[in-house]
């Protein structure tokens, strides 16, 4: 369920490290707990990011949550087609769901970041 | 927590339970907005058992009724059904209700889950003087709403009940899936549809006959997250976000449930003067002309101060887009006034818009 490769924050953020730059989404978990979405606020390609800053909101049907950024960096790119398919969070959150490529300021921050067991193992916790 | 009688259904089949009034309830199973497209579409089925009953008996019952609320009691028979209001002395809203006219003397009243024992307290502290018996037998009863265009063809193979037959706002009594039940031809969604109460100890069988025959038409079991935004597109009030203690029957819309002529009833003298004098303010539907979804007690600005806060708001499944309802100053309440609503940081374009939002074509 969790890929192995990807790093993950107990705001349900993960974080996938390519090269100096981070891929950033929210998790299965997260996406479950919000239900249907239907509209992602997206920053500005270029803001700088301070660790746990509100990258953007997603809504969905019942609620509105902030994702807070897991890494610190400058917005490198967002996922435009986010604007016309929020629904893609619900359907694919690590993969085509994803949501701003960060280049990352820190690589160290990734370290403080849970494993996929680590995030799995944090999800019991919550769930029991 | 209180639990329905259906409460270990829903969570067999994947319910995601949330506390609501006091109650263990179903929230969504699929998702909101396949559940309330099945509903508009095709059919879906409620636990609505939450609900509050309480019955008023007696020779005074028509005479006591007629006092508390705004509608005409009298225009009621057995096997008819009316919606009203129990109403404060100012015009404002105890609650909203349904009358059940179960016989001459004998009615019941259908209340919010969340308002019952105040409802409850209500009724029976104003009993004085009349002759009347009022019981509150909500703990007896199970409540399940079949909505949706297949309701009927799903429910008739399960019923001696002759649902053809049935005119909206009318019930019968019957066999459900074997249990004795009262069916009615109501709903809180837009569409046709039955409600089944029933006072089995064990009323499962129901809910698992309903899903059973239902599913190969599309039928989904609906949870509170859809009966929210099918009963908003539906423009049908919620006690708390709509209608409340400080919100009269007129500035609420619902001019049509008071029918002055009858006599008097709590209120009225309130709500004649308000009629006669203009209202100041008004209850409106809208739609969000910018992104993001006003939710409830987002502030509402009109000219640029703050007038009120969203009273309802929410995405619409079927029309794709935000909407709500709000109080707007008289001045602002014409189709096609702009105003703003305060989403977070931002300040966002509404439309004041006709309502319902949605009616479904007969």
């Amino acid at each position: 369920m969790y890929p192995n490769d990807f790093r993950y924050s107990k705001d349900h953020e993960w974080v996938k490290v390519e090269g100096d730059e981070a891929v950033v989404g929210i998790t299965d978990f997260a996406q479950h707990q919000l239900g249907d979405i239907i509209f992602v606020d997206l920053p500005p390609v270029g803001k700088t990011l301070e660790l746990h800053q509100a990258i953007g909101t997603v809504e969905s049907v019942k609620s509105v949550s902030d994702i807070f950024s897991p890494v610190a960096g400058e917005v490198a790119a967002v996922n435009e087609e986010l604007n016309q398919a929020a629904d893609i969070l619900n359907k694919d959150p690590h993969g085509q769901g994803w949501i701003v490529r960060l280049k990352i300021k820190d690589k160290k921050e990734i370290e403080g970041l849970m494993t996929a067991g680590d995030y799995e193992k944090f999800l019991e916790g919550l769930e029991a | 927590m209180k639990k329905t009688r259906f409460n270990e259904l829903h969570k067999a089949s994947g319910g995601k339970m949330i506390e609501f009034a006091g109650w263990e309830m179903p929230v969504e199973f699929s998702g909101i907005i396949p559940e309330h497209l099945a509903v508009r579409t095709k059919a879906g089925l409620f636990d609505v058992s939450h609900m509050g009953e309480i019955t008023v008996k007696g020779k005074g019952a028509l005479a006591f009724l007629q006092w508390l609320t705004p509608n005409d009691v009298a225009r009621l028979e057995k096997g008819k059904i009316q919606y009203t209001a129990l109403t404060t002395p100012e015009g404002t809203f105890v609650d909203d209700m349904l009358i059940y006219c179960m016989g001459e003397g004998d009615y019941l009243l259908v209340v919010n889950a969340a308002n019952t024992d105040k409802d409850f307290a209500w009724v029976a502290g104003h009993a004085g003087g009349f002759e009347v018996e009022v019981d509150n037998g909500s703990d007896a009863w199970s409540q399940l709403a079949l909505q949706g265009p297949e309701a009927e063809r799903i429910l008739r193979p399960l019923t001696d009940v002759d649902l053809a037959s049935m005119k909206s706002f009318t019930w019968r009594t019957g066999r459900v899936a074997g249990r004795e039940a009262l069916v009615s031809r109501t709903g809180y969604t837009g569409e046709d549809g039955f409600e089944i109460y029933t006072t089995d100890p064990a009323p499962g069988p129901i809910w698992e006959a309903i899903v059973k025959a239902g599913a190969p038409l599309g039928l989904l079991p609906i949870g509170l997250g859809a009966r929210d935004t099918l009963r908003l597109e539906a423009k049908l009030m919620l006690y708390g976000n709509d209608i409340t203690d400080r919100t009269t029957v007129l500035e609420a819309d619902l001019k049509w449930i008071c029918k002055f002529q009858k006599g008097d009833f709590l209120g009225k003298a309130v709500l004649e003067k308000q009629l006669a004098e203009g209202l100041s303010r008004k209850l409106v539907g809208f739609e969000v002309r910018g992104p993001g979804i006003a939710r409830p007690h987002y502030p509402v600005l009109f000219q640029g101060s703050k007038v009120s806060e969203v009273a309802s708001g929410t995405y619409s499944p079927f029309l794709k887009r935000a909407i709500g309802l709000a109080y707007l100053p008289i001045e602002a309440v014409a189709e096609g006034t702009a105003f703003e609503i305060g989403i977070r940081d931002r300040t966002v374009q509404a439309v004041v818009v006709p309502t319902p939002f949605y009616k479904r074509s007969k």
